[in-house]
């Protein structure tokens, strides 16, 4: 199982764009955001938070779900289209471990990605490291997760590795849209603000746990929920072939 | 002594038979090959053998398993070559071999194994960047890795030029003489005559006959053609009357007469006698697509 990881962590560093845009893109964009003085002035209208604080918790869930609705059900859905996954049921290993191993290569990556924005926010913008560690921990990981099986999901039931890209190109929308990457959170009707708060990857808990208290138990159990029924449906439903 | 046993195997999508009722036996050291035009599902029959699919009829055995039910034994036992199989592009050659060679218990080791199949220098390319024959290649060593009793490989050169299908052709002897038993799933003719020790030849899910290649070719024996071109049209019932010639074809300016007996003689002297001179004039023996007209009625068409 191990070799498997690590050869698919070595094909996934092969790939610049996964690369670019799951590891480097969310740092990038702190620095782009934070290169506008009037983004890094704290202003008096979010008790005195600068919006790139306020934002940090949104460049968490663009690399979430870049890996989880993007990569994942890409790879998936092609390894299936060019029988890869067909090739592994020939040897005694199921074709299962090399998704199992994608997600693997998910919490690899995500954790890759959030330990350099961390850095650098720490280092260039002084914002703190995350407040609540194991919180922040935990509904990363949940997070990720989540993600993932919702990923496989969608790689279970589209036919073709097109139409799994179209499929995961909406639900990877909806998840930026409602974790603020198109618009700022706090800029959004309260009911939009309260959806977010319980899709996946909680957008709301990574925010409190980096710089509030306590992630609320509730908006880490939903996707813990979810990992397990979407999950769950995947395996039950996936088409090998 | 037999170590693929299948019997009356019956295989349905949806409403459509793909195999219907095919037995065969595969002996210990023998290059098998299953024969036919597209879609006359020798692919489907080799899945079944595999338990890749589930047969809707029959029994199979390789080597004492049933594929359905010892499908983990199976695997360990039999080196498969799937017809439509790629690898992640960006995987390079040498960590394909040694992630696969990870899943057994027992592997060959893959670096004389592509040494065996010339692909030593190869160890550091990316599977993107090979040839298809290297591909090939590749997707042979993954089929030995396992040190299996028996390789299937199916439609194997497939999409090759002619040498590199050759190469492969000796590469797939080297395999049964290291003692492997090979069944080889083709729709070319001249492979399955080169390369065979005996042949399945199926048509429409059908087994027509199961023979050595000499064997079937022998179904149609003394039956010969002679081919020429007449530089002064005459009349080709002259021909017919013949008691040798059963059958005369005008393939444009070309005759094509088959028949039994001496033929040869008795076309050229009727053609003496009416003084007719025959350009271009060809005998031809009885091959293995003649094999096939005279067993399914029909031409084999690729
Ligand atoms: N997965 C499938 N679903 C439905 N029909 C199939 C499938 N695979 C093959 N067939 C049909 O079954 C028949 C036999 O196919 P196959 O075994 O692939 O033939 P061959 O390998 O001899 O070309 C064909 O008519 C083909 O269209
Ligand atoms: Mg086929």
């Amino acid at each position: 199982m191990l070799k498997i990881v690590n050869t698919e962590w070595k094909l996934f560093l092969r790939e610049p764009s996964m690369v670019v845009f799951a590891i480097l893109f969310p740092t990038i964009l702190l620095l782009v955001l934070g290169a506008i003085p009037a983004l890094r002035t704290p202003d008096p209208q979010f008790g005195n938070l600068r919006f790139i604080d306020a934002y940090v918790s949104t460049l968490v869930v663009i690399a979430l779900a870049f890996l989880g609705l993007n990569k994942l059900p890409a790879t998936v859905a092609t390894y299936r289209e060019k029988g890869v996954l067909r090739r592994f049921s020939t040897t005694p290993v199921h074709p299962a471990r090399l998704l199992i191993a994608q997600v693997v290569v998910n919490v690899i990556a995500g954790a890759t990605s959030l330990v350099l924005l961390m850095l650098v926010c720490r280092l260039v913008f002084d914002i703190d490291l995350p407040h609540h560690p194991v919180g922040f921990l935990v509904t990363c990981l949940l997070g990720m997760l989540s993600l993932s099986a919702l990923g496989l999901l969608i790689a279970a039931w589209a036919p073709n590795a097109r139409s799994a890209g179209g499929w995961a190109t909406v639900v990877f929308m909806l998840v930026m849209f409602f974790g603020g990457a198109y618009l700022p959170r706090f800029l959004m009707p309260e009911f939009l603000i309260r959806v977010g708060e319980y899709l996946p990857p909680g957008v709301e808990a990574l925010q409190e746990s980096w710089l509030g208290v306590a992630p609320d138990p509730v908006q880490v159990g939903v996707p813990a929920l979810i990992t397990l029924v979407a999950g769950t449906v995947a395996a039950k439903s996936f088409r090998w072939e | 002594m037999a170590i693929i046993e299948v019997v009356d195997l019956v295989k349905r999508y949806d409403r459509k038979v793909a195999v219907d009722g095919v037995s065969f036996t595969v002996d210990e050291g023998e290059i098998f090959g299953i024969l036919g035009p597209n879609g006359a599902g020798k692919t489907t029959t080799v899945e079944c053998v595999e338990g890749l699919r589930s047969p809707d009829g029959g029994t199979i055995r390789v080597d004492g398993l049933d594929p359905q039910r010892d499908r983990v034994k199976l695997r360990t036992r039999l080196g498969v070559q799937l017809q439509q199989s790629e690898l992640p592009d960006r995987i390079r050659v040498g960590e394909a071999l040694d992630l696969y060679a990870s899943f057994y218990r027992d592997s060959a080791d893959w670096r004389e194994l592509l040494a065996r199949l010339d692909l030593a220098d190869r160890v550091r390319t990316e599977y993107r960047k090979l040839s298809g024959g290297q591909k090939q290649r590749v997707s042979i060593a993954l089929a030995l890795i396992g040190k299996p009793k028996v390789a299937v490989l199916d439609e194997l050169t497939t999409g090759l030029d002619p040498q590199a299908r050759r190469d492969t052709w000796s590469l797939v002897e080297q395999i049964r003489d290291s003692g492997v038993t090979v069944v080889l799933v083709t729709h070319f003719m001249e492979e399955a005559e080169r390369l065979c020790d005996r042949i399945a030849l199926i048509d429409a899910g059908r087994l027509v006959a199961v023979d050595s290649p000499a064997g079937l070719v022998s179904r149609v024996d003394g039956e010969q053609r002679v081919r020429f071109r007449p530089a002064t049209p005459f009349d080709v019932a002259l021909l017919e009357e013949l008691p040798e010639v059963s059958k005369v074809e005008e393939h444009g300016p070309q005759l094509v007469v088959t028949g039994t007996g001496n033929l040869l003689h008795a076309v050229t002297s009727m053609l003496a006698r009416n003084h007719v001179v025959a350009a271009d004039l060809r005998i031809e023996q009885a091959g293995l697509d003649d094999a096939f007209i005279r067993l399914t009625g029909r031409t084999f068409t690729e």
